[in-house]
């Protein structure tokens, strides 16, 4: 268990640079509640940069306002598993009510100010929310009632109640990866002695690919990374796990910090680079002061820093950044972007970033859990790793699961475990569907539950969610489509106003006011955004769509209306405010 | 992974459509194409400037892959597959969803008839807007005297901010927001064109595909029915675009 520290400020080291812009605008606006148009010109000062740059880093992040949030600002995860929903209550309207207030306005006082966020990974301890960014868990009425009374007192939310905002680590499973993690150290002495060309050939060996969901060859990418000419290399890990449902990170980073920082540092020696960089989500932040404290114990044990172990010339820094709610800046070049301070727009690629990352130089960007993994490998060898898994998934994969079963929490199984298996052993009755990968994965019906978790089968970064037979899943579909609508960064056409359409669509069918027609057309939709789009955020940004269509076609004939035709406006609802300016109710002032 | 070097023995040749199209390293499928006068449509892309892909308008089917040939380089032996009806489907499509995402009064647009959104339109056989509009909430600025910007034509085509940040050497625009709050920001202190240094003879100003940056007095030089589109079709007029050359390289 890690106990959040509040009242203590981040450690200010050379880990985390303060004048970072992200870092920057982060304290701008906990100071001020908002990010003014003035301290936009006055940043772009600052650091030498162009009014337009920084203003287009301010809108494009979801934690930067340019209007005063409240001096309590919530926002509540709307993800199926840790959302204001998932409790079987609407614990947002809740406490909108308790606090008069109305989602997405701040309260007139200033103080209070309620909205809703994508999915901060809290998916093990049921609805939840950050407030002023700290993660507070397992929201239901009482919480709730007791919330309003403090924020009405004004408490400081250092007097909040502490277990609150207890994250746990609940691993349910260990295998390979997820064990006795106290030998720190031990797989660096091994690489420095193997040297990097070895070292590499164990990693390449061992079959490891990666984590994040790709599946790219490890070996493969830091081989690429290691040819590749630049004047510098860099090693980044990818710990900003936006996909819903997805934990796996928070555990590792929370749990397996220093194994995360042997295995980038592994990788330095492997590239040849001298720094290194862990782009933490904004949404785990109550992570930083560990992580850094992590990264101080590795620093004066020689783990990291100048001539690491005794080793001369092999020097290698980790600096953490930390972003402000962006999912696309998972995309490891829409990241890269991140980390040099713009908006998260995925590159044309390629180039790729083992050749062009980070400052245009060869870059080795991996998941949290690669990372690990290579470790593992360092110290215990190839074979031994891929002993365990299928012949082109080897080692093991961790998986977050949530949702309808009793005992959610990370598991760690061989590649190759069949989707009955994990269900039986989370508890997980009564199941008529599971989402494997997130609302970018694959909705898998109850037949299908013999397949396999693999590259070659059912392939996850780590999200798996369970419905069991009650939940209603085209509510599931409107609630990813509502996730992509939100997270689409905008550049490209067909995923910027196809996701929208989406959305509107599945609004229709929800609403029951969708003809047969409205069915082929978000069928071709969805084939349209995934087929054309920029990046992967579009390319599977219909997936679910098309799945549904696919295992559950009833879900959606159920809802439809026998005629040829329906607006896709909800021409009753549109009069409404007609109705309301001209005192009228009678029924000529109605449709029907 | 990395780009494939093409070597210089090699012929360097893909195909488009079947037709053999001779291609130099470095270049990208839509370089290839409008060499060899293949229109590939397109409405983000300006020969010249550096290539964005955000529009999607040029997506192609390379050895059955989607990509948008703008910015895909070309390779040996590539097939390319570009005037297909499913390809067309899905530009028309995209089209549509540009013109409601904005606001698009043709009728009553000063561009009208010189607009490559509309020829766009008209080249693809778009007879109606077949999505229902959006009908977003767009600032316009009139700060500047001979300059005017009206966002709510605009199509986030990021033309205008290349040709200022690369040609003109101002650096006048930006686009900021995410997702479907994208918009064209001006990259002053007030975030007014006013107070910003561009001039109407500057690339910028002139480069709009559509009618979001109009330079002022200007717009009716031409009568309605006498204009580009009224009389070419943008795969013709898509052959001679390019980049004015001031002795500078742009790429
Ligand atoms: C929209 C989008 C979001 C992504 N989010 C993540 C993420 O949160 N974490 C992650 O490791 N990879 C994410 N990825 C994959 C990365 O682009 C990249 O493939 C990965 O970080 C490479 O590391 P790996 O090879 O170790 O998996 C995402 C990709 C896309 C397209
Ligand atoms: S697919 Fe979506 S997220 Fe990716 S570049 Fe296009 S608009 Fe952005
Ligand atoms: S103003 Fe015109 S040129 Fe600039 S992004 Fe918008 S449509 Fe493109
Ligand atoms: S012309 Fe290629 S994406 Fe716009
Ligand atoms: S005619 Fe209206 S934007 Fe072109």
């Amino acid at each position: 268990m890690l106990m959040l520290m509040m009242s203590r400020t981040p450690l200010h080291s050379a880990n985390f640079d303060k004048q970072h812009l992200l870092h920057r605008l982060y304290a701008l606006q906990h100071q001020n509640c908002h990010i003014s148009t003035e301290s936009v010109a006055q940043v772009a000062g600052e650091f030498n940069l162009p009014v337009s740059q920084v203003a287009a880093v301010v809108d494009f992040y979801s934690f930067f306002y340019r209007e005063p949030v409240g001096r309590y600002h919530m926002l509540l995860s709307n993800c199926t598993s840790c959302g204001y929903r998932a409790g079987g209550i609407d614990v947002l309207e809740k406490l909108c009510q308790n606090l008069n207030v109305i989602p997405g306005i701040t309260r007139a006082d200033g103080q209070v100010s309620i909205s809703e966020t994508s999915c901060i990974g809290m998916c093990d301890h049921g609805a939840s929310m950050l407030i002023n960014g700290m993660p507070l868990v397992g929201l239901d009425e009482k919480k709730v009632t007791q919330i309003a009374r403090l924020v009405s007192e004004q408490t400081p939310l250092s007097k909040w109640p502490r277990d609150w905002f207890r994250i746990g680590c609940p691993i349910q499973k260990r295998g390979l990866l997820l064990r006795d993690n106290s030998r720190s150290g031990d797989s660096l002495i091994k690489a420095l002695t193997a040297g990097p060309q070895h070292t590499l050939e164990q990693i390449v060996h061992s079959g490891l690919r990666g984590r994040g969901g790709a599946g790219f060859s490890t070996g493969r990418k830091w081989q690429f990374c290691r040819e590749a000419a630049g004047d510098a290399h860099y090693v980044v890990c990818n710990a900003d796990e936006g996909e819903p449902g997805t934990f796996k990170d928070r555990v590792l980073l929370q749990c397996y910090a220093d194994a995360l920082f042997e295995g980038m540092a592994i990788c330095a020696f492997v590239v040849g680079a001298k720094r290194g960089f862990l782009y933490l989500r904004g949404e785990y932040r109550y992570l930083l002061n560990h992580l850094q404290e992590t990264l101080e114990r590795g620093y004066k044990k020689n783990l990291l820093g100048r001539s690491i172990l005794g080793h001369d010339g092999f020097d290698f820094d980790i600096e953490i950044v930390v972003g402000a709610g962006a999912y696309i800046c998972g995309e490891e070049s829409a990241l890269i972007e991140s980390l040099e301070g713009k908006p998260g727009i995925p590159r044309i690629r390629p180039p790729f970033p083992v050749t062009h990352g980070y400052l245009g130089q060869p870059t080795a960007a991996n998941n949290v859990e690669t990372f690990i993994a290579a470790a593992y490998i360092a110290n215990d060898g190839s074979e031994r790793f891929s002993a365990v898994g299928t012949e082109r998934s080897t080692g093991s994969k961790i998986l977050s699961i949530s949702g309808d079963c009793r005992l959610p929490g990370v598991y760690e199984y061989p590649f190759g475990v069949s989707i009955q298996q994990v269900l039986d052993d989370c508890g997980g009755d009564n199941v008529q569907a599971v989402q494997i990968g997130g609302p970018a994965g694959a909705l898998l019906a109850r037949r299908d539950f013999h397949r396999q978790i693999s590259f070659e089968d059912v392939s996850t970064g780590g999200s798996f969610l369970v419905f069991g037979e009650k939940h209603d899943l085209l509510s599931v579909n409107q609630n990813f489509a509502h996730f992509f609508a939100h997270e689409s960064c905008g550049f490209c056409t067909p995923c910027r106003v196809g996701t929208q359409l989406l959305e509107g669509s599945l609004k229709k069918i929800v609403d029951g006011r969708a003809v047969a027609a409205d069915i082929d057309e978000i069928e071709q939709l969805s084939k349209l955004v995934m087929r054309y789009s920029h990046c992967g955020l579009g390319h599977t940004a219909a997936n679910h769509i098309l799945d549904s269509l696919k295992h559950f076609p009833e879900l959606f004939g159920k809802r439809t209306v026998q005629q040829a035709f329906s607006p896709q406006v909800d021409l009753e609802a549109a009069l409404e405010t007609a109705r309301q300016i001209t005192h009228r109710d009678d029924a000529d002032a109605h449709l029907e | 992974m990395a780009r494939e070097a093409t070597k210089a023995t090699e012929p360097n040749n893909l195909t488009i459509d079947g037709q053999t199209v001779p291609f130099k390293a470095g270049q990208t499928i839509m370089d290839a194409a409008l060499a060899a006068r293949i229109y590939i449509p397109h409405l983000c892309h300006y020969p010249g400037l550096k290539p964005a892909g955000n529009c999607r308008l040029c997506v192609v089917e390379a050895n059955g892959k989607s990509v948008a040939a703008c910015i895909t380089p070309a390779q040996p032996g590539q097939q390319v597959c570009s005037d297909t009806s499913e390809l067309n489907a899905a530009r028309l499509a995209i089209t549509q969803m540009l013109f409601v995402e904005g606001n698009h009064i043709c009728p009553s647009c000063e561009k009208s008839g010189n607009c490559r959104l509309q020829a766009m339109g008209y080249y693809l056989g778009m007879l109606e807007e077949h999505f229902h509009q959006f009908n977003p909430r767009r600032e316009i600025d009139a700060s500047h005297p001979t300059v005017l910007l009206d966002r709510d034509r605009c199509i986030l085509c990021d033309l205008c901010v290349r040709a200022s940040r690369d040609v003109d050497k101002k650096n006048v625009f930006a686009i900021a927001g995410r997702g479907i709050h994208a918009r064209l920001i001006v990259n002053t202190a007030s975030g007014k064109l006013g107070d910003s240094n561009i001039e109407a003879d500057d690339l910028a100003a002139n480069i709009c595909p559509v009618g979001a940056i109009l330079i002022r007095e200007r717009s009716f030089d031409s009568p309605i029915g006498e204009r580009i589109y009224d009389r070419l079709s943008i795969s013709d007029t898509a052959m001679t675009e390019h980049v004015p050359d001031k002795g500078k390289d742009h790429d």
